[in-house]
């Protein structure tokens, strides 16, 4: 039997993600269940990241599997050199499923195909994050009723961001529009731009993050602008200041507007946003866990959910 | 010169089995036949020529060996570097078929991957590359995903 992983939303079709979308919500209504009784899961942070791993040790528990691993890759052999390769395969001894995080980009993929065990992806580089996509997909769908036809707009780092370039794949299956808000040294890249083009997407790029855009959201998706990504100090100062979302900004927007972010969050949703019904950072965040639990059933080839 | 000289001198060039490569680019002549592992064939006779007059090309490099014939896939790879490359199989002294190379769906261990942050850059293991466009020669990583233009491609 072939093994499952989850490396990239590209993978998933769109009866795949809604698969997953209706798993999670079996999951949000009852989130503690023994389906992975006497089950292994390895979580291996090559990188840190406290967020993902709490979320994904957190999916496994209320499964009631048990969770080895590490989340600093100097305490491991790899700081001494050990190649990926047999950290996974020493890895994969003991576990029934591995979680990983990578600083380097394609490092899930080669996992998995190395493993002979289930491989989920919880970040490679800059590259997929696949399970963020999903929470983000079964956000969208919760707080709008649907996916189909809504418009879609992202804002901040649009280069960079892998967010926002996984959400644009994983939303392409609905027929969506987009608006793009960066600055010129941010904007989208050609790929994601031809990727629309090709699947007949609509898009507009903004350099303003105006009101005007707002209002006609549906979903307002906000991303950090990071200074390392700068090379000149004062235009990451100018830029800075110029996308962040203010309460005022958001007097005139839909009543379904909702504001999502992969978090974390430096300044660029100003504090006086969160006590906005129409802020729902936080709530996306604990939607991680449903779309995790998921993920892990469907990666384990654990169906028939009720 | 002799008749029986001269047809041993043409008998130097000539193959009586085997493959001869004909028009490829100057430059790009040893990068072939290091990408065809030529120095591995321990008892073949190969001739490598290069720099000869050509009407297509002005200039071009020749290869010949002898008792050799290649697989599709070990062929198609100088198709990245010398797309124009003719082969042609020869058997008892006839061309019995002259094939011209054609980019294969998939580049495993040719390529290296341009992203210093791809796990091909950082572990030993062979790249992969999926062809993504045939005309253009754009290629993409299996692994970081990361997309190659023709021109940025780096043959390992």
């Amino acid at each position: 039997m072939k093994i499952k992983s989850l490396v990239s939303i590209h993978q998933y079709s769109k009866d795949d993600i809604l698969c997953i979308l209706e798993n999670a919500a079996r999951f949000e209504a009852s989130p503690n269940r023994n389906l992975m009784e006497g089950r292994v899961a390895a979580t291996l942070f090559f990188e840190p990241s406290t967020r993902t791993r709490l979320s994904f040790e957190t999916a496994v528990n209320r499964l009631g599997g048990r969770v080895i691993g590490f989340q600093d890759a100097s305490t491991t052999s790899s700081s001494k050199g050990e190649t990926l390769k047999d950290t996974i395969l020493m890895v994969s001894n003991y576990a029934d499923l591995i979680i990983m995080r990578h600083h380097l980009e394609g490092a899930a993929r080669y996992a998995s195909e190395v493993a002979g065990i289930p491989v989920i992806n919880a970040g490679d580089g800059a590259n997929q994050h696949p399970s963020q996509t999903l929470l983000d997909l079964y956000s969208i769908q919760k707080t709008q009723g649907r996916l189909d036809n809504l418009t879609i707009t992202l804002v901040g780092d649009l280069r960079y961001g892998r967010t926002v370039h996984s959400l644009i794949a994983g939303m392409s299956h609905f027929k969506p529009s987009f608006h793009f808000v960066a600055p010129d040294e941010m904007r989208m890249p050609d790929e994601q731009k031809s990727f629309c083009d090709n699947l007949g997407i609509p898009y507009t790029e903004h350099t303003d993050f105006t009101e005007d855009i707002i209002n006609r959201s549906d979903i307002l998706y906000m991303t950090r602008v990071q200074r390392e990504r700068f090379t000149d100090p004062e235009e990451y100062e100018r830029v800075k200041n110029v996308y962040i979302l203010r309460r005022s900004m958001i007097g005139q927007s839909k009543s379904n507007l909702r504001i999502l972010h992969p978090l974390p969050r430096v300044n660029e949703i100003a504090s006086d946003v969160d006590d906005s019904p129409k802020a729902y950072f936080i709530q996306q965040a604990r939607n991680g866990l449903f779309a995790r639990q998921a993920i892990i059933c469907d990666v384990l080839g654990i169906n028939h959910l009720i | 010169m002799s008749s029986t000289q001269k047809k041993r001198e043409m008998q130097v060039a000539a193959l009586e089995n085997g493959t001869a490569i004909d028009h490829i680019p100057p430059r790009q002549l040893f990068k072939v036949a290091h990408l065809l592992e030529l120095e591995k064939l321990d008892t073949n006779t190969i001739t490598i020529g290069n720099n000869f007059p050509s009407r297509k090309m002005g200039r071009k490099g020749v290869i010949k060996i002898a008792d050799k014939f290649f697989e599709e896939n070990e062929i198609n790879r100088i198709a990245l570097i010398a797309p124009n490359v003719v082969l042609n199989e020869i058997r008892d002294y006839e061309v019995t078929r002259k094939q011209p190379v054609s980019l294969p769906g998939e580049l495993i261990g040719i390529v290296k991957c341009n992203n210093p942050k791809c796990i091909t850059n950082n572990e030993p293991m062979p790249t992969r590359f999926t062809v993504i466009n045939k005309e253009s020669g754009a290629i993409k990583c299996h692994y970081c995903e990361r997309k190659i233009n023709k021109e940025e491609i780096i043959v390992k």
